[in-house]
């Protein structure tokens, strides 16, 4: 059974052509890099003094930092099997996490800007041009 | 000495106690059927000894084929779970009217419509799905397996300890009751301190993760292994179906499993993601659960309009209209149903152009969904129409679906939501588009594909009976709801003033729920005769419906290896077409690949259950324990390189003349 052989599937999991040190090489790099990003991202907002809108910003690139490790190391984007299918999916994947999570925010945004106070939520109003 | 011993107590059994025993009659009664129906299964095993029949045959086993009818007998049982909570809920609202406050507490009334809503979805409707796909998939993309058999073990165990965990409740402790979806701040710990709301977190929490391995391991089917020939645009259209609905999963299980986990974490180490203080924010987790919640919803639906996609095809004895455009309809239902998830929650307050865009949102989804319905019936015009059970409950899909759907946009235009939200309008729109579509269609997938899983076809006048029960009961205990709904009831409701003059249309809603449960008794008598009967109803042609796809080129019951010889495709509907070029058969056998039977995949779920389990009661020392042990068993698992054994080519020869010569083997 050539064409049609479970291992060519479980190939599409684990990454082709290579010995199976380098996979695991691949495997701990991204476990143990997941676990620092993590665990600095904890530290920041435990120790960290800055102000918010900074610790923020750090905040999401370590997230995102993390996200992209995960996939090149974890999920090995960029070693396809077959180039277009994967490409169509990962676009897919960025353009569902772009939806849910600027959707997010600007579903929250909008409801906080609502329980405001009354001062607040006229300075909001005209930061929407008089919404 | 007292104090000592409440210490130990409370190490060793953590919030246990004989005070979770059932408080009241009812209860009691409902945790003794609990506890007797596995309990006189077991009896009958042990007098039949089957037990070891029942570990080779099905607990150790790897193949989609059986794992597939594990999953619907579990989802039958649920089924009857469910609708014994469905009498309850009927019983009290045509009862609880004035003075009177019914047969239930409100607590308990409660906790009973959270157990419908969430056995009814978890575990009844997505089991039936999984059912259906685990049994059709393989066969339709001419497949011998999935591409991940332990990994589909381990998603059908953990379903089934997550349906075992919801039913623990009954027997010990109480259930969530707060609805189906347990928003906070309610189903936080300061207002639900019970462990109702952990049953529901940890049994969502085992089934859900099951279900995203079901996903990823029927993606990888689906893209890896199609037999040769077979590329995109000549898949079935079920098969299409499962693919977009699959992906649903993969995208939208991991935001369940993590708004769950945030819940969870609330509740027991008292972090504050969405309780009113210390800057958390209850309205986050109902943007969560819905960004989860309606993708859920298409997740059901996809597979049920794969369905009558294949079975319109047959029955209509045509090819499929507009598949290419049917598969357009998916892709564009898979992208959009992420762009509508706050129609749920229009009334919680965001401002117009927010609640405007998802309501322009929703309106456009039913744009490819209506292209679906009308793919259909072009092609029932002018085809060869028999109308047997499957097209009959199509037929009362198309009816009812049509109905609610139009309810559903309705509901999309924010101001007519601010009306109806959380009233009984909305709870008649999505059993409508749940029951009408989702449970008819697996009807119809169940008496369609029957012959090919078990030999011998179901009874058709029965079949005809259920339908027809099914569909004036649901008729009349949904149209009322409508009703009430527009009259101003809310869903949940366990008692009303009698001056509402509401009570005659809860008893017609009560009565049409009768004749569902009428429908469900004959649909298990026709089971029960049909196998009676089994063989005046053999299929001895594999194809006794005049079948399209590659399933039904296959002998009834497919052999354990499915395709003795794997067949070539060079078009759409490849058996239709093989059958009217009746070419000659020349390809070989080979060597075949099987996956050994092992009970790990058992071992892991039901260790995940006492995870679960023990965590819901605190009782921390077996948890972890718990824990280790699943992580020890799939790290044997993963260093066992003799997964697999060889069946030989001739042996492959000699099985496939005895079953083509009809055989059961
Ligand atoms: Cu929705």
């Amino acid at each position: 059974m050539k064409n049609n052989s479970r291992n060519e599937a479980v190939d599409v999991m684990v990454s082709m052509h290579q010995p199976e040190e380098a996979t695991l090489k691949k495997y701990v790099i991204g476990f143990v890099g997941s676990l620092v990003l993590t665990f600095s991202a904890y530290l920041l907002t435990q120790y960290g003094a800055m102000n918010k809108p900074v610790m923020v910003i750090i905040l999401a690139v370590l997230a995102l930092s993390q996200f992209v490790l995960q996939l090149v190391y974890f999920l090995h984007v960029g070693k396809e099997f077959s180039p277009r299918l994967k490409l169509l999916v990962t676009i897919f994947m960025v353009m569902i996490v772009f939806i849910l999570v600027a959707g997010s925010i600007w579903i929250m945004n909008n409801l906080n800007g609502r329980m405001m106070t009354h001062s607040n939520m006229v300075k909001y109003m005209n930061s929407q041009d008089g919404l | 000495m007292m104090h000592i011993f409440n210490l130990m107590a409370s190490f060793w059994l953590g919030r246990l106690s004989l005070k979770a025993l059932p408080p009241n009659p009812i209860q009691w009664f409902g945790a003794s059927l609990i506890i007797l129906v596995p309990g006189m299964i077991a009896v009958l095993l042990t007098v039949t000894k089957r037990w070891k029949w029942l570990y080779k045959e099905w607990i150790t086993t790897q193949d989609p084929k059986k794992i597939g009818v594990m999953y619907i007998l579990v989802a039958i049982g649920m089924l009857l779970r469910g609708g014994a909570d469905v009498a309850l809920i009927k019983t009290q609202q045509a009862l609880s009217v004035g003075a009177s406050h019914g047969i239930l507490s409100a607590s308990h009334f409660q906790q009973i419509v959270t157990a419908h809503g969430t056995i009814m979805i978890f575990f009844v409707a997505m089991g039936l799905m999984f059912g259906i796909i685990n049994l059709i998939v393989p066969l339709q993309i001419g497949s011998r397996d999935v591409a991940f058999p332990f990994l589909n073990a381990t998603s059908f165990w953990l379903f089934f300890f997550g349906m075992v965990l919801v039913n623990a409740s009954l027997v010990l402790g109480d259930f969530a009751a707060t609805g189906w979806l347990a928003y906070p701040p309610l189903s936080e710990l300061r207002y639900s301190p019970t462990v109702g709301v952990d049953y529901w977190i940890w049994s969502l929490q085992i089934a859900g993760v099951g279900s995203l391995l079901a996903a990823i391991n029927f993606i990888v089917t689906i893209l890896k292994m199609r037999v040769k020939g077979m590329n995109f645009m000549k898949m079935p259209m079920f098969v299409w179906s499962v693919l977009g609905s699959m992906l649903l999963v993969a995208f939208a299980f991991p935001i369940l499993t993590a708004t769950l986990t945030l819940l969870a974490l609330d509740r027991n180490l008292g972090m504050h993601f969405f309780t009113s203080g210390a800057g958390g924010n209850m309205m986050m987790y109902v943007n969560l659960i819905w960004a989860w919640g309606h993708p859920e919803v298409y997740i059901l639906i996809l597979p049920a309009f794969g369905v009558f996609s294949e079975v319109v095809a047959t029955y209509s004895k045509k090819r499929l209209f507009g598949y290419t455009s049917m598969v357009w309809a998916i892709a564009a239902i898979v992208l959009l149903s992420f762009i509508v998830w706050l129609h749920h929650f229009f009334t919680m307050g965001a401002g117009s152009d927010v609640n405007a865009f998802f309501g322009i949102m929703t309106m456009i989804i039913a744009i490819p969904t209506g292209v679906k319905l009308f793919n259909w019936l072009f092609t029932m015009y002018r085809g060869k129409i028999r109308l047997d059970s499957p097209m009959l409950w199509f037929i009362g899909f198309v009816v009812i679906f049509t109905i609610g759907g139009m309810a559903g946009v309705l509901m999309a235009v924010p101001p007519i939501d601010f009306q109806l939200h959380n009233s009984l309008f909305l709870v008649a729109h999505f059993h409508m588009m749940i029951v009408g579509g989702v449970v008819f269609a697996d009807f119809a997938a169940i008496t369609y594909w029957f012959p090919k899983i078990f030999g011998f076809k179901l009874n058709e006048t029965l079949g005809r009976w259920v339908f027809w029960l099914w569909l004036v009961g649901f008729l009349m205990s949904f149209i009322p709801l409508y009703i009430l709904g527009f009259m101003g009831a809310t869903r949940r409701l366990d008692h009303y003033s009698a001056s509402l003059g509401w009570q005659q249309l809860f008893i017609v809603s009560g009565i049409g729920a009768a004749l569902i449960g009428a429908g469900v008794g004959v649909q298990l008598l026709q089971f029960a005769y049909s196998i009676y009967k089994r063989k005046d109803n053999r299929d001895k042609t594999g194809d006794p419906w005049d079948g399209r796809s590659l399933e039904w080129s296959l002998p009834s019951p497919v052999p354990f290896y499915n395709f003795a010889r794997l067949p070539e495709v060079s078009s759409r509907d490849a058996f239709w077409e093989a059958k009217k070029s009746r070419l000659k058969d020349r390809r070989k056998y080979e060597d075949i690949e099987i996956p050994k039977n092992t009970p790990l995949a058992f071992m892991i779920a039901a260790l995940a259950f006492i995870f679960a389990f023990t965590v819901v009661w605190h009782i921390w020392w077996l948890a972890v324990i718990a824990l280790l042990s699943i992580i020890t068993l799939i790290i044997v698992r993963s260093m066992d390189e003799q997964t697999d054994y060889i069946l030989k080519a001739s042996e492959v020869e000699k099985l496939d003349s005895l079953y083509l010569k009809g055989a059961k083997l």
